[in-house]
């Protein structure tokens, strides 16, 4: 084929490009974790405990022991002798915690022993013949009791339970020396005109990725080399932390991500079981694998969110918001987990919302409980900032009969006013509040929402209208933000035959990194998308990497990956030139071809430089043979995506059941490489927000009992529990990074939980309802309706 | 243990296999037969993820004993696609980027295809009402059921086999 007769070759960036993955999910041809199969192959199951609190007196394995094709039982202690307390990655003090209790259990599920045995069922069978004998100790569940050092304490040495004591921040306080002073924010309280102040609760939830968590282990004796599969969000953590724990080299350590079934931040932390199963195949040399199962994941994956505070609002009559003050008190159970501790602090770093507050002031205290820890899900500490400052200006619209829309817009961050210094130390990259705002109530008809609200009313029904406005922190980030390390790797190679594989370290579990990060390449190179190939995912593959967590991966991932590309688009353009004999300046990149400016027949293919520069006779001077390079980025700030989410709501009068009506969202992510793809991560958000907000709890009992084990007992969204999702954006780039991507995956859920929120209150408005503490129970309403507290 | 032959007419072929009466027809689909499109979500009934057609219906395949397999027609994700061919349903999941993770769309497809094959001009509110014994944590079903929508159309023009 001469150059003139090379197809041109379509745009890709920002374009709705199918994605890549797909045809081998849709035909069950994918590989996840517990599709592996090795000879030899053993596996694992865990005791684990049924009291939330209390001390081992014995553990009897011997019934365990002897049954048939069991290889291996072993308890806490027997582990702890090859096995350290597990790392964490916050700075604050931590309890050891070891991957299998050795003489205190502190939540319902925490493993007990384990078992190795040929298969998964006779391992599970002879779990259950372990008898494990626990002296109780009254379970730790409220928090706010737990923080006066009742009932008793979850571990020695942090007294009145507290994992994280006190930390104060925003207006008043040094950081340096966190000395605090009050007088601004007395100044604003003793002026206001209106005061808010209400005790809100932001609920336990189970993050429920449909793939449970599982692993491999296969130690090889000879190599000593252990390769890992794990369904991981971050398999380059994974193999630090293994190399670590094991107390080998990180040379030693390969760690695989296979396919992975949703993350939603529980598949950041690495967990003891992890742990175990590297150890225990190191010890018998053998290869062992573990797959939870659900009521596991319910028990012994890490929880999302609980957090409760109590919030303070002060603002003038004509709605402008003067001072903000959360006290935070966060239930974290009963671990310090990867990032426990520092969850609740993205909370405080986000309490000034969109709004130019002027004085915002949080104070945070960590709590540990008889529950299983928390740790990031989807949103991570943000959603519950959203929360609590959606709902204070909701019902400081409500107090002064304003729309809820007009309180928002007279207090938002003006755009001009970027990059904006919060009082809680974010430095905000960009940002177009307004035109976010009339967008989405341009797109959901808010005044005309209004009348058929109204209209509803008389007629008796029970409707509410909601708006939630959000800005999220994302694309982490500098290293100073991430125990990490907030940088990103990516490598490039042109192969011998002309086509591009790239690795990248964002590995990811449903993002489709594998079709966005081929579009960038394709379009930055001018080649066919099914030229490039994304490898992800293999620590054996992909030199270095941090991983997908914080809608990271397109503003971080994405553009080490161009770098590594110019890089080697710059080496590649020096062999062109020495064969066209041009300047290498004078070169474009299109339809495949390498050409001279203005002179498009004269071009080389992709496949004849690469020949060129693999075998370079003669090789130009000042290059290197060779068409491969790489690059480590990090950003100087994190990005600040925004939106605004709109619901509406009817309330069943009879059954309290609420249903929503419509969904709208206006997104702004900055620039945006596959709409298809952002739509699917922001729908997907939506769904848990609106699941937390109307379904979604994780409930213990006083004694510590997990009441809500299953899916029967835990409801996450169906089909039937949603409507459409009307979708929209705005494009406000950040100049954090050259391709002005802000990260989407969390976005979802930030605006929808207070939307949703914010609608109940208002259709239960009628019946003097202020606020109403999620999720929305449909006895809760009713309740309300009949005049009742909630 | 005592294993027990049963013979199974597995995506179209007959099937030979010896199980343990305990074992679930999941499991034999997954660790016998090395079918492993069929994905376990829950183990209990409440994820749609095991989805199979047997005998001409949905079932959980995690909630069948495998033994009461034994001279059914059963047809799994694998068996969806004629050879290269995609179903209606799996190029519209594609067309409509229906997934992300993946985990739950071979429950979701064989669940959709039952649906389609009793009630090809089933309305929205019928495929979401349908849809909800699967489980999806990621797509929030929107382009779900858009993409059963979209083979409603294409299956009406596609050859009826
Ligand atoms: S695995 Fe069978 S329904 Fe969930
Ligand atoms: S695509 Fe991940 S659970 Fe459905």
């Amino acid at each position: 084929m001469t150059a003139a007769e090379r197809p041109i070759l379509p745009k890709l960036v920002g374009e709705r490009i199918k994605r890549r993955e797909d045809p081998r999910l849709i035909t069950g041809h994918a590989t996840y974790v517990d599709d592996l199969k090795l000879p030899g192959l053993l596996h694992l199951a865990f005791k684990r405990s049924d009291s939330a609190h209390g001390v081992i007196k014995n553990i009897d394995t011997s019934a365990a022991e002897q049954m048939p094709g069991v290889e291996l039982v072993m308890t806490g202690k027997q582990l702890a002798e090859i096995l350290g307390p597990m790392p964490i990655g916050t700075p604050f003090p931590s309890p050891d915690h070891y991957a299998i209790a050795t003489d205190r259990v502190r939540y319902v599920g925490e493993p007990v022993a384990v078992v190795v045995a040929a298969d998964r069922y006779l391992a599970r069978d002879a779990a259950d013949a372990i008898e494990v004998d626990i002296e109780e100790l009254p379970a730790v569940v409220d928090p706010e009791k737990a923080m006066q050092g009742e009932p008793a304490a979850v571990h020695e040495g942090f007294e009145n339970n507290l994992a994280v004591p006190y930390v104060p921040g925003g207006t008043g306080v040094d950081p340096a020396t966190m000395e605090v002073d009050n007088s601004a924010l007395d100044k604003a309280f003793a002026e206001a005109d209106v005061n808010i102040s209400q005790r809100m609760t932001n609920q336990r939830l189970a993050p429920n990725a449909m793939e449970p968590r599982g692993v491999v282990a296969h130690w090889e004796p000879g190599k000593e080399q252990i390769t890992i599969w794990s369904g991981t969000q971050n398999p380059h953590i994974l193999k630090t932390m293994i190399a670590a724990q094991l107390g080998v080299g990180q040379h030693q350590v390969r760690a695989i991500a296979p396919e992975v079934g949703g993350g939603f931040g529980c598949k950041i932390n690495i967990y003891g079981e992890e742990y175990t199963a590297a150890a225990i195949s190191r010890k018998l040399g053998a290869p062992v694998k573990w797959i939870e199962d659900r009521s596991e994941a319910f028990m012994a994956t890490t929880h999302g969110r609980d957090i409760l505070a109590y919030v303070d609002l002060a603002a003038k009559r004509d709605g402008t918001v003067t001072a903000l003050k959360l006290r935070l008190i966060a239930d974290v159970g009963a671990y310090n987990m990867l990032l426990t501790a520092a969850v609740p602090t993205l909370t405080m770093l986000m309490l000034n919302g969109t709004y130019d507050i002027p004085v915002v002031r949080a104070e945070l205290t960590e709590v540990f409980t008889n529950k299983t820890p928390t740790d990031a899900y989807r949103g991570a500490g943000r959603p519950e900032a959203t929360y609590f400052v959606e709902r204070a200006f909701d019902m400081l619209a409500h107090e002064l009969g304003m729309d809820p829309a007009d309180v928002r817009r007279k207090n938002f961050i003006k755009k001009d006013a970027f990059p904006y210094t919060t009082q809680m130390g974010a430095i905000y990259d960009s940002g177009d509040y307004e035109t976010a705002l009339d967008r989405a109530l341009q797109n959901a008809g808010w005044e005309q929402l209004k009348q058929e609200r109204d209209q509803a009313r008389a007629e008796g029904r029970i409707v509410g209208l909601g708006l939630a406005y959000y800005v999220e922190v994302c694309g982490l980030g500098p290293s100073a933000s991430l125990p990490t390390g907030g940088w990103e790797h990516a490598g490039v190679t042109i192969e011998r035959d002309g086509r591009i594989t790239a690795t990248t370290g964002s590995s990811p579990h449903g993002q489709g990194n594998e079709t966005t990060f081929a579009q960038m390449l394709a379009e930055q190179f001018g080649v066919a998308f099914d030229d490039v190939t994304i490898l992800h995912g293999d620590t054996g593959v992909v030199k270095q990497g941090i991983g997908t967590f914080g809608s990271r991966s397109q503003a971080v991932g994405g553009t080490v990956l161009m770098n590594a590309g110019e890089k080697v688009k710059k080496k590649m353009a020096k062999f062109a030139a020495a064969m066209l004999d041009a300047n290498e300046d004078d070169l474009v990149f299109e339809n495949g071809m390498i050409s001279v400016k203005g002179s498009p027949g004269s071009g080389k293919t992709f496949a004849e430089v690469a020949s060129f520069a693999y075998v370079p006779v003669p090789l130009p001077p000042g290059v290197e043979p060779g068409l491969s390079d790489e690059a480590f980025w990090e950003p100087e700030n994190n990005t600040y995506p925004f939106g605004c989410h709109i619901v509406m709501m009817e309330i069943d009068r009879e059954t309290g059941e609420p249903r929503l009506t419509k969904v709208v969202a206006v997104d702004d992510a900055g620039t945006i490489i596959n709409p298809m793809i952002v739509d699917g991560q922001i729908h997907g958000g939506l769904a848990q927000g609106i699941g937390q907000a109307m379904i979604e709890e994780v409930v213990y009992d006083e004694d510590g009992q997990l009441v809500t084990g299953s899916f029967m007992d835990y409801a996450i969204p169906r089909a039937d529990d949603l409507p459409w999702f009307e979708m929209d954006n705005t494009v406000t780039t950040t100049p954090v990074n050259p391709m002005g991507a802000k990260g989407v995956g969390e976005a979802g859920t930030l605006g929808s939980t207070p939307a949703v929120v914010n609608a109940a209150v208002d259709a239960l408005s009628p019946f003097g309802v202020k606020h109403v503490d999620m999720m929305l129970r449909p006895e809760k309403l009713w309740r309300l309706m009949q005049g009742g507290g909630a | 243990m005592r294993r027990t032959h049963i013979q199974v007419r597995l995506n179209g072929e007959d099937t030979d296999l010896l199980c343990e009466p305990r074992q679930t027809l999941l499991e034999v689909l997954r660790d016998e037969l090395r079918l492993t499109g069929t994905k376990e979500g829950c183990g209990n009934g409440n994820c749609g993820a095991c989805n199979v057609m047997f005998n001409g219906r949905l079932v959980n395949s995690c909630c069948v004993l495998a033994p009461e397999a034994d001279g059914a027609e059963v047809t799994t994700i694998e068996g969806v696609a004629e050879g290269d061919h995609l179903h209606p349903l799996q190029q519209s999941f594609l067309e409509e980027a229906a997934l992300q993770c993946g985990i739950c769309t071979p429950g979701f497809i064989v669940a959709a295809k039952a649906l389609l094959d009793d009630e090809p001009d089933a309305d929205a509110d019928r495929i979401r009402h349908w849809l909800a014994g699967n489980l999806c944590r990621c797509t929030g079903y929107d382009k779900i059921v858009k993409a059963v929508q979209a083979a409603q159309g294409q299956s009406q023009e596609a050859p009826t086999r």
